[in-house]
């Protein structure tokens, strides 16, 4: 039961990470990419580590925040434009080309010893460097804080049957939330909204019930920065959410599905396209200043693997969905560490030990993505009749 | 803006008229490259070479205003890469070495497939592109233009766009009723039949209230019922005053619509007239069956000495034309 607990603990502080958070957001942009309008970027990590770079460098030069901030999407936006003006009137396999040696071209100049001064090399820029602008915003005020401080160790001690109900509610509660969603109109009037926020509210009041979380209230890694990613993550939804619905949108999915009938309505296929590079691009920066804010910028920690990671959860909660992306990145690193724990807590020492548990984790994880493709392309909240025809 | 397609750009009746029209295409010489009245496609010197072959080389071609033109010839005339040519899809190799065309008294000698359309001439495509993974509403609505919603910045405030959606929909509906794809309204494009996705590529390409509408194969895998209606729609779109140029291979589709015939062969503009008579013209029999076709070689008894040698003759004097003509071509 304490093993269970354990894990299941694990998971949920994961689940509410700000790193989650803060690929959950480059997602949201991939998901601009490589959802709606068909755009193979593999070079999601560029954005995000020129978006930290551009962040953490000023701020440790001593320019104020905002000006990092300027020069993070600047930076993101210059990157887009660089990779996209020779490259979108092509077919769509030289974007994917350029995009993922353009990402091993920033992360090896970003390790280059010549610059150690502005990105600190491959040691990076520790976060004390760049972090207390942003901390100093907090009004969260210090010391520790606990989420819930009503818990279940409040009720009946704690029994073992009260945790293995809520638990049963928990997840009972989760599926409902994740068919409405796929029923794609959980939102459509104020009466399923209401519904659908309600059931939202009681499932993160039971989560936070059955599995509290306590952090600082500020801190490096604490409430202050989780509050910050979280409601980016949901500005960025919204405003995806308002992108894809207007007339722009549809744009967008025309030239996913064809871009010559696009082009022969009188459309300007590479100005869209190249908008939709740019602003999934500044949402990879803005993705990538939220990944390093409770870490340090560090070049490999911002490689290949990160663009596949987005990749995972994209394809995990379904791509050219609203709520996809943020579905996909929490299962993911849930479902990650819920691996790694478990194999820790039950496969004895002498056939995994702790650190084959971490590669036995990602191992899972390849083949979740391969069996994700196979069995269900659309992903968790995809259409499936959105992707039959598409032969 | 809906009105725009109501209000013909001819007179109406006036080409509606069988009578008028036989008369107007009287007055046309038959001849490839003849000059229009009242053209509203003007082409000129357009060759597009594949490595060392040559696709297409049409020296000049005239479209009248208001009528249906049929581009007819055999596999491999050239006649779809010339469509690409004109639509801005593909660049001629004689771009910027004389090549010209004009739409409606706009040079189109650099213009992108978009800024082609945008000046009033839509395509249709061979192999129908409906958007498969969208609804044919959607499909539809694509085909509007200057929507502000699909500008970057309006589209995150409904406010700004929320009226023409509305307008652009009620024109859209409209459309789909008349081809009769209204119940299929919110069905995605890619559950529709083969017929049908024609039908709703046309619709698309109406919605952008084209002056000139190019059809690339109509009629290729569309069932017979379909057919008729598709001519059906195709008529109703010139008596509007709509002009109207498509590719077919169907002598009877091309005879039962078509006002003016343009047959090419071999990348070349080989003949051009109405459609009853410009069958009959050697170059178009030629082209199509082969310049000996009425010569028998099933025939032993025929396969003699004298024949095979007067065969030979004229084989080798039609490759001195051939030759001389390029190499004239080739001074020019």
């Amino acid at each position: 039961m304490d093993d269970i607990q354990f894990i299941l603990n694990g998971m949920m502080r994961e689940a509410l990470s700000p790193q989650t958070a803060a690929v959950a957001i480059a997602v949201i942009g991939l998901n601009i990419h490589f959802g709606f309008t068909g755009l193979i970027n593999i070079g999601q990590s560029a954005f995000m580590l020129l978006g930290a770079y551009g962040f953490a460098i000023s701020i440790w030069h001593g320019l104020p925040m905002v000006v990092g901030l300027l020069f993070g999407f600047g930076a993101a936006f210059v990157f887009a434009l660089v990779l996209g003006a020779p490259t979108l009137k092509l077919r769509g396999d030289y974007l994917a080309i350029v995009t993922i040696s353009a990402a091993e071209i920033i992360r090896y100049v970003g390790r280059s010893a010549l610059l150690t001064d502005f990105t600190g090399s491959a040691q990076g820029i520790p976060g004390s460097q760049f972090r207390d602008p942003f901390t100093n915003l907090s009004f969260f005020g210090g010391g520790q804080f606990t989420l819930l401080p009503f818990n279940y160790t409040d009720v009946a001690d704690g029994a073992a049957w009260l945790r293995i109900i809520g638990w049963v509610l928990v997840v009972a509660v989760i599926v409902l939330v994740v068919q409405r969603l796929r029923k794609g109109h959980a939102f459509a009037g104020i009466g399923q909204a209401a519904l659908m926020l309600g059931l939202i509210v009681v499932g993160l009041f039971l989560l936070f019930f059955l599995f509290p979380v306590p952090n600082q209230r500020t801190g490096v890694n604490g409430w202050w920065v989780r509050f910050i990613a979280w409601g980016l993550v949901l500005v960025c939804t919204l405003l995806v959410y308002l992108l894809v619905r207007s007339p722009w949108g549809r744009l967008l999915r025309g030239i996913r599905e064809d871009e010559d009938a696009i082009r022969s309505l009188g459309k300007n296929v590479f100005a869209i396209k190249m908008q939709a590079l740019i602003i999934g691009g500044l949402f990879g920066a803005l993705g990538g200043m939220v990944y390093v804010l409770p870490a340090s910028v560090q070049p490999d920690s911002m490689g290949r693997s990160l663009t596949f990671f987005c990749y995972t959860a994209l394809l995990l909660g379904g791509a050219a969905t609203i709520f996809g992306p943020v579905l996909g990145a929490i299962i993911f690193f849930a479902a990650r560490i819920g691996i790694k724990y478990t194999s820790a807590a039950y496969v004895p020492d002498s056939i995994m030990n702790g650190q084959q548990t971490e590669q036995f984790s990602y191992i899972v994880v390849g083949v979740a993505l391969m069996l994700i493709v196979i069995f269900r392309p659309q992903g968790i909240l995809g259409n499936k009749r959105e992707l039959r025809f598409n032969v | 803006m809906s009105d725009q397609m109501s209000s013909p750009t001819v007179a109406p009746g006036g080409l509606a008229d069988p009578e008028a029209r036989r008369a107007l295409v009287a007055g046309f010489e038959a001849a490839p490259g003849a000059s229009k009245p009242d053209p509203i496609l003007e082409v000129d010197a357009i060759v597009r070479q594949f490595g060392g072959m040559t696709a297409v080389d049409v020296q000049h071609l005239e479209v009248q205003r208001g009528l249906i033109t049929a581009l007819i010839g055999p596999n491999g005339a050239g006649k779809t890469t010339f469509f690409n040519l004109i639509t801005g899809f593909d660049r001629p190799t004689s771009a910027g070495a004389g090549a010209h065309w004009a739409f409606d008294g706009q040079k189109l000698d650099k213009t992108s497939a978009s800024s082609v359309a945008r000046a009033g001439m839509v395509r249709t495509f061979q192999l129908t592109k409906a958007l498969s993974a969208m609804t044919v509403i959607e499909n539809m609505m694509l085909g509007a233009q200057n929507q502000a919603g699909e500008n970057l910045v309006k589209s995150i405030f409904r406010g700004t766009w929320r009226k023409q959606e509305q307008e652009i929909e009620a024109k859209a509906d409209e459309l789909l009723q008349r081809f009769k794809l209204y119940e299929k309204k919110h069905d995605y494009a890619g559950s529709l039949s083969g017929g049908q996705r024609k039908l709703l590529e046309m619709a698309r390409a109406l919605m952008s209230d084209p002056k000139m509408i190019m059809l690339d194969e109509p009629m290729a895998g569309v069932n017979p019922a379909l057919t008729q209606s598709l001519l059906g729609h195709i008529q109703s779109l010139r008596d509007e005053g709509m002009t109207v140029l498509f590719v077919e291979h169907d002598m009877h589709v091309v005879r039962h619509i078509s006002d003016w015939v343009a047959v090419m062969a071999e990348g070349r503009l080989v003949a051009e007239g109405p459609a009853d008579s410009v069958m009959s013209d050697p170059a178009v029999i030629d082209a199509y069956l082969g310049a000996h076709h009425d010569t028998d070689l099933g025939d032993d008894a025929l396969l003699s000495d004298q024949t095979m040698d007067e065969l030979a003759e004229e084989v080798a004097v039609e490759d001195a034309e051939r030759e001389a003509e390029e190499e004239a071509e080739g001074l020019r």
